[in-house]
């Protein structure tokens, strides 16, 4: 259930996400999710690729510094209420969500919410428990 | 300006008389105080008597002022590893004063005085302004810091005792400056060259223009500069300006100061006796070479100090100066023969951002120290690589890294500074080692 997400430091000037893209693109790595965290004087890329670990590897090899950070996708339905009702299945858990983004599935009628929670198994269960679809990493990969 | 526009009665102020000492008179009293210090710091520093008997010396063997070169040097660390007190020659009731400087570790330079060393100090600094042409009637504002920097008092227990009236402006607040140089119709300012260069400027906002008021003279120091910035503010403000010298370990501002001549600093060597050395060997170099100066406080009390390595490289001018003051002169510094930088008149060791930083997070990150001047304002930026082991990814985290250390480099500078988190071998190494101090200050 759990998936590992890339992050990634980069100063907040000119040219510093591109670089990396493009090392990650040479090497036949895809990007399926990214989100950039900024501020005024650098930013975190947070992303979801097709092999974290030779992702990973790469980057460090040109001097990147490179975390993997346990995160849940959950699937939604894109419509209004889609992300509240997910959300109000955590209310008086006392889990917390750290960070989070979201972005449109390619099958059109279904939204991908990436969550960082402070306890990611309890939320696992409390997710599935209200009949949530936490997805696992290859189907979050699967091109369709 | 030109010196021989006027001889004012200033430079017969009573205690400049020393200034004019026959040399061999002046020789003579160096020896007898030489010998006196050094008795008194055998006497009352464990760690001088101990440093001595290890050469097998006792304060008899020194019968010439030619024997100081037989004495062990003291350095900055002597200082820091006898903190707080293991220097001083008094008993703590008859310290009437402490000060303090940065030092390399986070604990400062601590610096005590008796009664008697803040009249010595006092008179010094009489000395310097009165060779500066101030006299009583003269309205002196002080915007060096006041508290346990000398700046401050220093400059104003010489400025009272002078008989001109004082205003303790301290640090900052330029818009309060200008405003009160020119209600009082001030005629002398003592600040560091860099501050006064900011209040040119910010006169200049203010639509004051600097070249109207009173003001005639600037004691400028507790910094290096140079021969341009003199040309620059004496135009730009039309006052004389004057190069005074000094540090904490020694005595605070007044060692040294330029005359009317503006022919190098005549150092108050009835006090403070300058030697010469080159600091690859400690060996004495003849006067008009150029080395590292060596001071001897001749007549302090609570806390002596025999050859002290000041770091700070120069020369004895040969000769004589034109004033006819018998005391002689340094060159003025413009350089240092260790590491140590000058940040609007602190001292900063890289070592210290070092230290800092490696209490922060166990491992040294690689780092680099920017130094800017803004609005004639020394700034300093220390750019600090992420390391995997710092690194996290949420935003707030690598934030309240950022404030960590922030708050350290604060806390053992004693100065603001700017903390600015950078990508990892971003900074440039050169065989290795990164380039430690980037200096982008210009004169």
């Amino acid at each position: 259930m759990k998936i590992q997400q890339l992050s990634l430091f980069v100063e907040n000037k000119p040219g510093h996400t591109a670089a990396p893209a493009r090392l990650l693109a040479n090497e036949g790595i895809d990007i399926r999710a990214l989100y950039l965290a900024d501020t005024e004087q650098y930013g975190i890329v947070r992303m979801i690729v097709s092999d974290w670990k030779k992702a990973a590897g790469i980057l460090e090899a040109y001097g990147y510094v490179a975390k993997a950070t346990e995160v849940l996708a959950v699937e939604v339905p894109d419509c209004p209420g889609g992300m509240a009702d997910v959300l109000g299945a955590l209310d008086g858990s006392g889990i917390n969500i750290e960070y989070m983004y979201a972005f449109p599935y390619p099958r059109g009628d279904q939204a991908i919410l990436i969550f960082r929670f402070n306890d990611p198994d309890a939320a696992i269960a409390r997710l599935q428990a209200a009949d949530i679809n936490v997805l696992a990493g290859d189907q979050l990969l699967k091109k369709q | 300006m030109n010196s021989t526009l006027e001889t004012t009665v200033t430079d017969c102020h009573p205690a400049s008389v020393p200034d004019y000492t026959p040399v061999s008179e002046l020789r003579e009293l160096q020896l007898k105080r030489l010998q006196a210090v050094v008795t008194r710091a055998w006497q009352q520093v464990k760690l001088f008597q101990s440093r001595l008997k290890a050469r097998g010396l006792e304060p008899v063997d020194i019968r010439s002022l030619e024997d100081i070169a037989k004495l062990p040097f003291t350095v900055k660390n002597d200082l820091r590893d006898t903190y707080p007190t293991g220097l001083f020659a008094s008993s703590m009731k008859d310290v009437v004063r402490l000060h303090a400087s940065s030092g390399t570790t986070g604990k400062p330079i601590v610096v005590a005085y008796t009664k008697e060393d803040i009249d010595v100090w006092t008179s010094v600094l009489v000395r310097c302004l009165a060779g500066c042409g101030l006299h009583r009637g003269d309205i002196i504002q002080i915007a060096y810091g006041y508290g346990l920097f000398t700046g401050g008092l220093g400059a104003h227990y010489g400025a009272e005792a002078l008989g001109a009236t004082v205003i303790p402006a301290s640090g900052g607040n330029a818009d309060r400056q200008i405003m009160l140089m020119k209600d009082f119709g001030v005629t002398a300012m003592c600040c560091t060259p860099t501050y006064f260069l900011h209040l040119i400027d910010r006169a200049a906002d203010l639509g004051v223009d600097l070249r109207e008021l009173p003001l005639r003279a600037g004691i400028f120091g507790a910094e290096p500069w140079t021969d341009s910035m003199r040309r620059h503010i004496e135009s730009a403000s039309r006052i004389e300006a004057f190069d005074i010298y000094g540090l904490t370990e020694i005595i605070g501002p007044g060692v040294g100061c330029e005359c009317r001549q503006h022919q190098g600093l005549h150092i108050f060597e009835d006090h403070f006796y300058p030697e010469i050395i080159d600091p690859e060997t400690g060996e004495p170099l003849p006067d008009g070479t150029e080395g590292e100066l060596v001071l001897t406080t001749l007549s302090k009390q609570a806390m002596p100090m025999i050859r002290y390595r000041t770091r700070d490289i120069t020369m004895i001018l040969p000769g004589v100066c034109e004033c006819g003051r018998t005391i002689r002169r340094i060159a003025r510094i413009g350089r240092r023969s260790d590491d140590m930088l000058i940040i609007r008149g602190v001292n900063v060791f890289p070592s210290q951002v070092e230290s800092a930083l490696l209490a922060i997070e166990g491992t040294l990150p690689h780092y680099q120290i920017i130094l800017t001047r803004t609005q004639g304002l020394d700034q300093m930026e220390v750019q600090v690589e992420v390391t995997p082991q710092m690194f996290n990814d949420k935003i707030g985290a690598l934030q309240g890294l950022q404030g960590r250390i922030q708050s350290a480099l604060d806390h053992v500078l004693g100065i603001r500074i700017k903390v600015a988190l950078v990508e990892a071998y971003s900074i440039q190494r050169s065989e290795g080692k990164a380039k430690r101090v980037i200096d982008r200050r210009t004169a």
